[in-house]
């Protein structure tokens, strides 16, 4: 599905040191290989998003692995601190290869 | 209010069948988490206290469960949370996510949204950066279940 379109909310500007809470979600539909298909009985396979990580500059920030049990459009919120201004890298990597990326940019005074 | 006769029957039957097979619904999955814990702090039992779990107590759609954890440190590059397991001892799969931290993270803390397939025990795990291990687990009630369908 290439149409997984992520969004992510963090703060534009932010004073040195401040810890900022940063909030992403991606459409997707998790689909978690238990389900099966109504139709044929067939179980439907599993499509996860297996890998979310965050970069400052280079620099991981935080990273989640995600399991079967995370809801559609997996939402994740977590907190960076920021000490310089630079550019966030968000990547999140699919069961079947694909990876979706976005970048936020933050100024700090 | 007045308790007639047909309540206490009804409320006595449910009772009875929720004894019965609570325990063993919790057994047979709790098993699976339990191994889950020990393969993550490599076999030592977490401590309790630190980690704290932020979980509704009754998820009336066990498609989107809101759990969030945190992890009280200072987050120092000397003195961190590494990562952070959560898992659902009720589902057919106990595994849901790991979060992993870093000194960079400021506050350990995340949130997430999360399936649960029946009122069951969320679990938190979390290991620091000198591999001591702290565990929470809270109750969430699911109205209705979140898997297979």
């Amino acid at each position: 599905m290439a149409s997984a379109k992520p969004r992510v909310k963090v703060p534009k500007k932010a004073s040195q040191g401040e810890v900022i809470t940063i909030k992403t979600l991606i459409s997707h539909p998790m689909e978690s290989g238990q389900r099966k298909d109504k139709k044929t009985g067939e179980l439907i396979p599993r499509k996860i998003i297996n890998k979310f990580t965050c970069e400052f500059d280079g620099q991981t920030v935080f990273t989640c692995d995600l399991d079967p049990a995370v809801s559609a459009n997996p939402y994740l919120q977590f907190s960076a601190k920021v000490d310089q201004s630079g550019t966030f890298k968000f990547t999140w990597v699919d069961d079947d290869g694909s990876v979706y990326e976005t970048e936020k940019k933050i100024t700090v005074n | 209010m007045t308790i007639t006769r047909r309540q206490v029957f009804g409320l006595t039957a449910g009772t009875a069948a929720f004894l019965a097979f609570k325990p063993e619904f919790s057994f047979a999955a709790t098993d699976k988490a339990e191994d889950a814990i020990k393969a993550f702090t490599g076999g030592a039992a977490p401590m309790e206290g630190t980690v704290a779990l932020d979980t509704p107590e009754i998820a009336e759609n066990g498609n989107t469960v809101p759990v969030g954890v945190t992890v009280d440190s200072p987050m120092t590059a000397d003195s961190y949370v590494a990562s952070v397991l959560i898992l659902a001892d009720g589902n057919p799969n106990p595994a849901v996510a790991t979060f992993h931290f870093s000194p960079m993270s400021g506050e350990a803390e995340a949130k997430t949204r999360i399936r649960l397939a029946k009122t069951q025990n969320v679990i938190a795990v979390a290991k620091m950066n000198d591999g001591s291990t702290y565990i929470d687990r809270k109750e969430v009630k699911v109205t209705i279940g979140g898997c297979g369908g």
